[in-house]
């Protein structure tokens, strides 16, 4: 985090992004400038946005003569004695340091192996600062490109040059999109950016979007400078607000600056951009969906061909691209498609952000180049698994992806190898999950999801995931049935095949390889009524451990069947038949003594 | 799906008495542009809180839209609401980071003290309890938001406490 600019003051800033804010960091930044105000001490007070450690959060970062440190866990409580003593002390509080210039902090392992491109500005700027952000190359690629006159083609071809492909999840060349759309005729073409990020589990865009919102614009001037669009619509949910109020400011800048309008730099190229809000519906991450949303309609995908690039919003010729992708485009024009290029593997090139959740030590954002093992990402990046528990799977793409078993752990993340083990890249969301999570729990979850998302345009889609989600829950409930599986699987694949859009070709695959890699747990709960990893609670035995009880009778006043006997200092006992394993006994016992299993 | 099926009975809270006129502006602004529906939807969401039946009278006479269609869109997109909510709202997130952090049992200890169901309002129109997909704030997992504050790291106990602090606050208040 080197400061470019030249300082005088000490400088502290704070970190807010939505993570940050919703661990305090508000209160922290409303303590500094109190303390400012009070004279007591001297600094620059600034802003910036996430840097992915969102574990750490509230995140300060102080920069003086010596260099910068950030400091962790920062909440307003604690914050005013650290740095008045960082700053009129000259004493660093060495264990609430996560990252430093000088010395290897607590965290620094955090970093070890990022490479930051998309994320290059997150959290090194103030993301409401055009100045800034201008200091640190935005612009500076759309500034080229016009002032050397380069072509429409010879941008296209850097960017198929690059092997860029799209971050949304599909993996699609994004050259080669750009080449379609750039071919259809037309007087009006559009440019549009995906950021409905509806991923449970995934905050990639939302992050990029409010660390550095400028990329993303000058990403879609480019692309829109190739294609021949004029103008640009970024659709982004409306549940991040942050973002969308960090979009705006950035285009009213951008305008003000004529970066955005007509007559570009005086080059004849006109491009503008505006933000629409999203509503709240999953599939309106799929490309037609998100067009007919745009245009006020249900957000219903349509049959393709024709593709968007030949008849997309307003049945013109459209171009979509996902955040990450944007945000990438920028640098690919001022570093050169080689230098692109020489990151990743065979086919997929670059590198891909994750966002690291679950049961997972160091939940945050990283940004990794293409082809690094998931064990890398989770045990070197990611600290390994909370609690020091046991590593079972990892959840890759959300609901439309998969779960890769911990066997399959040395699998790099590139776009071929995560496909062949039947989950999919998708958007980035990595969940990780240890011992104490029941795979048919997890599979249930997602397609609860995805049936709850489902537009109901395709039969198979609407009724076909009702029906696979109606065995899930007999299963879970310990009512499976012998054939329970093979009929999963046979629905499963009669719901790829008959959707139309990706949500409905995707949705069985979180089923699918829970079945394939963990289809001993399926046969564990239909055939011998047992949920190893203790989750599902009707297929629970709750019994009293004699030796821990001590008759408090807490378990038996709270039991709502009254299905456990014993009087005051005596001994408790669970009356098998009469117990509906509510875990309300196991949930208030103080001594261990209700045994689950 | 979501599609919820429009009743034709009206509740008793249904009837609250809404300003119609406060939608004047609004429907000036996007009237006539192709493609405004859902940011007027949005835009009269802002206002009352909830669509307000009469309003979709209003937008169809505006825009030239069928009222059926309206409706169509309002009632695909899980943003809007056709029924008034209580003054605040809790989102429980069930992301999947929280669900395998046990999201589940903060919803059923808050249903259980607020005795609504889950997308209900307390009669004295005070909470609306509500699950939502993803907060994004995933490495606090399990949260809930009440209005701008956001809650982490709760169980099912940590949750009831900040509603009864709420409840008691208001006590002393009022």
């Amino acid at each position: 985090m080197k400061e470019v600019l030249k300082m005088n003051k000490t400088k502290v800033i704070v970190g807010l992004g939505s993570c940050g804010i919703a661990a305090g960091a508000n209160k922290t930044f409303n303590k500094l400038s109190q303390l400012l105000q009070s004279g007591r001490a001297d600094f620059e007070l600034a802003k910036t946005s996430c840097i992915g450690m969102c574990y750490k959060e509230p995140l300060v970062e102080v920069i003086d003569e010596n260099g910068s440190i950030i400091y962790g866990d920062m909440v307003a409580e604690q914050v005013e004695e650290i740095i008045l003593k960082h700053i009129n002390d000259k004493s660093v509080n060495r264990d609430r340091v996560v990252i430093a210039d000088h010395f290897k902090a607590s965290e620094a392992d955090f970093f070890d192996g990022q490479l930051k491109i998309a994320l290059r500005n997150c959290g090194y700027m103030d993301p409401e600062s055009i100045d800034q952000a201008e200091h640190r190359e935005a612009y500076k690629a759309i500034k080229n490109i016009l002032r050397q006159s380069l072509s429409q083609e010879e941008v296209i071809q850097t960017i198929l040059d690059s092997g860029l492909r799209g971050r949304g999840g599909g993996g699609f060349p994004t050259g080669m999109k750009w080449k379609f759309a750039y071919q259809s005729e037309s007087e009006m073409k559009y440019i549009i950016c995906n950021a409905d990020e509806g991923d449970p589990g995934a905050f990639m865009d939302r992050s990029l979007l409010e660390g550095d919102p400028h990329a993303v614009l000058e990403g879609m001037m480019i692309g829109g400078y190739a294609i021949g669009a004029s103008q640009g619509v970024i659709y982004c949910r409306a549940e991040y607000p942050l973002a969308i109020k960090r979009l705006n400011i950035a285009i009213e800048q951008a305008r003000k600056k004529s970066y955005l309008g007509d007559n570009i730099f005086g080059t004849g190229f006109s491009f503008d951009i505006y933000v629409k809000e999203g509503a709240g519906a999953f599939v309106c991450g799929e490309e037609t969906a998100l067009i007919a949303s745009i245009e006020g309609q249900r957000g219903m995908p349509r049959k393709r061909p024709p593709f968007p690039a030949v008849s997309g919003l307003w049945k013109k010729p459209t171009n979509i691209n996902n955040v990450e992708t944007w945000a990438n485009v920028p640098w690919i024009i001022n570093n050169g498609a080689e230098a692109y290029a020489a990151h990743g593997t065979e086919r997929s090139k670059g590198t891909k952000v994750f966002a690291l959740t679950g049961k997972i030590r160091n939940g945050g954002l990283v940004e990794v180049p293409m082809g690094m093992t998931i064990n890398d990402v989770i045990f070197k990046l990611g600290g390994g698994i909370q609690d020091d528990k046991k590593f079972k799977a990892v959840q890759l793409g959300g609901p439309s992806g998969g779960c890769i078993p911990a066997e399959l752990g040395d699998t790099p993340v590139d776009y071929d190898s995560v496909n062949a083990t039947g989950a999919i890249m998708g958007s980035g969301g990595m969940v990780v999950m240890d011992e104490t999570t029941c795979m048919i729990d997890l599979a249930k979850f997602f397609l609860h999801f995805t049936q709850d998302e489902s537009c109901g345009k395709c039969t198979f889609c609407r009724i076909g995931t009702k029906r696979m989600l109606e065995i899930l829950e007999r299963i879970t409930e310990g009512k499976g049935r012998e054939d329970d599986i093979e009929k999963l699987e046979d629905l499963a694949y009669q719901i790829k095949d008959n959707s139309l859009c990706g949500l409905g070709q995707t949705a069985p695959n979180p089923v699918l390889t829970t079945i394939k890699y963990f289809r001993n747990e399926y046969e564990d709960h239909i055939f011998h009524h047992k949920c190893t990893a203790k989750v599902c609670k009707p297929l629970l035995t709750y019994t009293i451990d004699k030796t821990n009880c001590t008759g408090c009778t807490v378990c038996a006043k709270k039991c709502p069947t009254n299905a456990i006997d014993g009087s005051r200092k005596e001994v408790h006992y669970i009356r098998q038949d009469a117990c509906i394993h509510c875990g309300e006994c196991y949930n208030v016992c103080k001594f261990e003594a209700v045994l689950v299993e | 799906m979501r599609i919820t099926r429009v009743k034709k009975e009206t509740d008793e809270k249904d009837l609250v008495a809404v300003d119609m006129n406060l939608m004047k502006e609004l429907l000036h602004k996007y009237g006539n542009k192709a493609g405004s529906l859902i940011p007027l939807l949005q835009g009269t969401q802002q206002l009352y809180g909830f669509i307000p039946p009469k309003a979709f009278a209003l937008i169809s006479e505006a825009t030239g839209i069928k009222t059926a269609d309206i409706y169509g869109v309002a009632t695909f997109y899980a943003q809007f609401r056709l029924k008034p909510v209580g003054k605040h709202i809790v989102k429980v997130c069930h992301g999947t980071a929280c669900h395998v952090q046990n999201a589940t049992a903060i919803t059923d200890a808050l249903s259980d003290t607020l005795e609504v169901k889950n997308g209900e309002t307390t009669d004295d129109m005070q909470f609306t309890l509500e699950s939502v997909a993803c907060l994004g704030c995933c490495s606090l997992a399990p949260v809930m938001m009440i209005g701008e504050e956001t809650y982490g790291k709760l169980n099912g106990k940590a949750a009831v406490r900040v509603i009864k602090d709420m409840k008691n606050e208001q006590c002393k208040g009022g």
